[in-house]
């Protein structure tokens, strides 16, 4: 077994002779920092073990935000080929479509600073969040059927949001070949009263401002502007994606077994493509990443509800409008040119963001002269980012970069070290107004606990796979 | 039975011992349960029946513990008495008492998403058993 070794200032390899039945190398992208960061648990393993899959195009790559995950690493992206590779649900994670939407306002840090504090509370009265929590909206059966097909767009004829809404999310609101009879009536049990609720864990709602723009064109493309304040929304397809995810799972670890595949980590279960499992999977998969949409759709809702009976005055013309819309835990059929000829692929992204450059077909046309906007939400405390998508990301990345700070310190230890009402405290003298369902939890979520998403951000620029756009500091946090 | 957790950068994991495999499974829900929420408060007003068939031991054991999480999700119950009456590597039955949660009285600790096949393990060890799971969180 050799090790890693560095390929570039942002890149590290992980050679094939790492762990003997690697069928490709691994690349890590990081400066030293985070792969050091990244050397220190199993993460690097991981990306080893990624590459024992059959069927995998390219390399087996992660993004500056890796650390160790269960099976695929967090930050991992890996590509099959459509006829000879495979589709692995713990590749896609328990937290299917768990993802970004940023709404924008027509609203400056001035004139939301002075109620800061009451527009929160009402923000949080509006918006079901924490453990057992029941969500405001009791789906039937049918409805919930249509929800999984349709994603947004259903929820925008449900009367949550407007048309526009959809044209400005990943896949125009709509994740395509959903089918709800893949999914096991338990799926639809979990998720029944669960559609509308932000959940626990690192999920959250944030005020904040836009404190800095780097690219004035992309900016402006995107309405963003110095001092404006923004809503971001980071949730996922909670209990339903995480009984797809278990149901699978299960399936696919029958598949390996009748195929007799050795596999250095049972969680890497996985089926061939366009075989029937793969293909039920991916229908499943579809639904639940409808359901997250669906979910974030609601979730804007009630926030564009809350600013209007806050400021009184129309959502729209609070100038409440939708950025974008991503999905960072998700596997999909994409084109990709892989040793100098067009394949098709199937792109695994655990914890990864897709980085579309201008001109690209899945890029929303407000967008597509400048590329696909790319939502970094990052640890409360710090920073979030707006980047844009690149052609070098395209070559080097399978259309990927980063999703987050990504968490450098356990839970456990996190609450060793950080007693959460001083964390609160410390964010107040900042000027950060956190309410949270449980102050002790809180602890687990410090910005010490991630790394720095600057860095982080910084170096997929410098590697080429996303350029910064503009910089959001957090003024009101919210979390289950 | 014994059990601890074990640290993970993102998620968190139990390792649990015990001197028989009924105990071990028993061992198993009731430390993923403890991560979740404060026992104490917790009263066996209800019960359900489990029986599970899977194809080996760790399959077992992930499909008990996700079971367990179904109970959670779903039916918005938390659990503090586990009776696994059975365990062979293919087949549990089992009785498992809780109530429903109320946020009010509960002390609700942290959410447990879904136990993975991460790193299980569920094997012999010297005179008893020995289980380590890594959960989603």
């Amino acid at each position: 077994m050799s090790g890693a070794f560095r390929i570039g200032d942002f890149a590290w390899e992980i050679p094939t002779d790492y762990k003997p039945g690697m069928r490709v190398p691994g690349v890590v992208f990081a400066d030293e920092e985070l792969f050091e960061a990244a050397s220190r648990d199993k993460a690097l393993d991981q990306v080893a073990n990624v590459a024992f899959l059959q069927g995998i195009v390219g390399k087996s790559l992660a993004m500056p935000d890796i650390h160790w995950g269960y099976g695929f690493p967090i930050g991992g992206v890996a590509a099959f080929d459509e006829s000879s590779g495979v589709v692995s649900p713990g590749g896609v994670g328990f937290d299917i479509s768990c993802g970004v939407r940023l709404l924008k306002t027509g609203l400056t840090e001035d004139e939301v600073r002075p109620g800061l504090r009451d527009l929160m509370a009402t923000l949080a009265s509006n918006i079901p969040r924490g453990l057992g929590t029941r969500g405001r909206i009791h789906s039937t059966q049918s409805m919930l059927r249509k929800v999984l097909v349709r994603g947004a767009r259903e929820m925008v004829g449900l009367g949550y949001g407007r048309e526009e809404d959809i044209e400005h999310t990943e896949r125009g609101g709509t994740y395509p070949g959903a089918d709800p009879a893949r999914v096991s009536e338990r799926a639809f049990e979990r998720g029944a009263d669960q559609l509308g609720t932000l959940g626990s864990g690192n999920h959250f709602l944030e005020v904040q401002v836009v404190e800095k723009v780097f690219m004035e064109k992309e900016a402006r493309a995107f309405g963003l502007h110095e001092g404006q304040v923004t809503v971001m929304i980071h949730s996922g397809s909670r209990g339903f994606g995480h009984q797809v995810c278990t149901d699978y799972l299960q399936i696919m670890d029958r598949v390996v077994n009748r195929l007799g595949w050795e596999l250095p980590d049972r969680q890497l279960v996985c089926a061939p493509l366009g075989s029937r499992e793969a293909d039920d999977y991916l229908a499943a998969m579809a639904c639940a990443c409808n359901y997250a949409i669906a979910n974030r759709q609601a979730l804007m809702h009630w926030t564009r509800e809350s600013f209007e009976r806050f400021f009184n005055a129309s959502e729209r013309s609070l100038g409440l409008d939708i950025l974008f819309d991503l999905s960072h835990n998700v596997a999909r059929m994409e084109d990709h040119q892989v040793d100098g000829r067009k394949r098709r692929v199937c792109v695994h992204r655990k914890g990864a963001t897709a980085s579309f450059p201008a001109g690209h077909p899945d890029v929303p046309a407000a967008y597509s002269e400048v590329g696909q906007p790319v939502l970094i939400p990052g640890d409360m405390g710090t920073h979030s980012y707006v980047l844009v998508g690149t052609e070098t990301a395209m070559k080097e990345s399978f259309g990927s970069t980063c999703h987050g700070a990504g968490r450098t310190m356990s839970r456990s230890k996190a609450k060793k070290t950080i007693r959460g009402p001083e964390l609160k405290e410390r964010l107040e003298r900042q000027g950060i107004v956190v309410l949270a369902g449980n102050v002790k939890l809180l602890a687990e979520e410090a910005p010490e606990a991630y790394k720095d998403v600057s860095r982080v951000v910084d170096v997929c620029q410098g590697a080429g796979l996303s350029s910064k756009v503009a910089m959001l500091r957090p003024m009101g946090v919210l979390k289950g | 039975m014994r059990f601890n957790t074990i640290e993970h950068t993102a998620d968190i994991g139990i390792e649990v011992e015990a001197e028989s495999l009924e105990e071990l499974f028993a061992g198993a829900a009731r430390a993923m349960f403890s991560i979740m929420v404060d026992l104490d408060g917790v009263s066996a007003v209800l019960s359900r029946d489990v029986s599970l068939d899977a194809s080996d031991l760790v399959d077992l054991m992930f499909e008990w513990l996700n079971e367990l999480i179904f109970l959670v999700s779903a039916n918005r119950l938390v659990l503090c008495d586990f009776e696994v009456g059975s365990v062979s590597s293919e087949r549990l039955v089992a009785t498992v008492r809780g109530e429903e949660i109320d946020p009010a009285r509960h002390s609700l600790e942290l959410e447990i998403k879904a136990a993975t096949f991460h790193e299980m393990v569920v094997e012999e060890r010297g005179e008893g058993w020995y289980a380590r799971v890594i959960f989603d969180v």
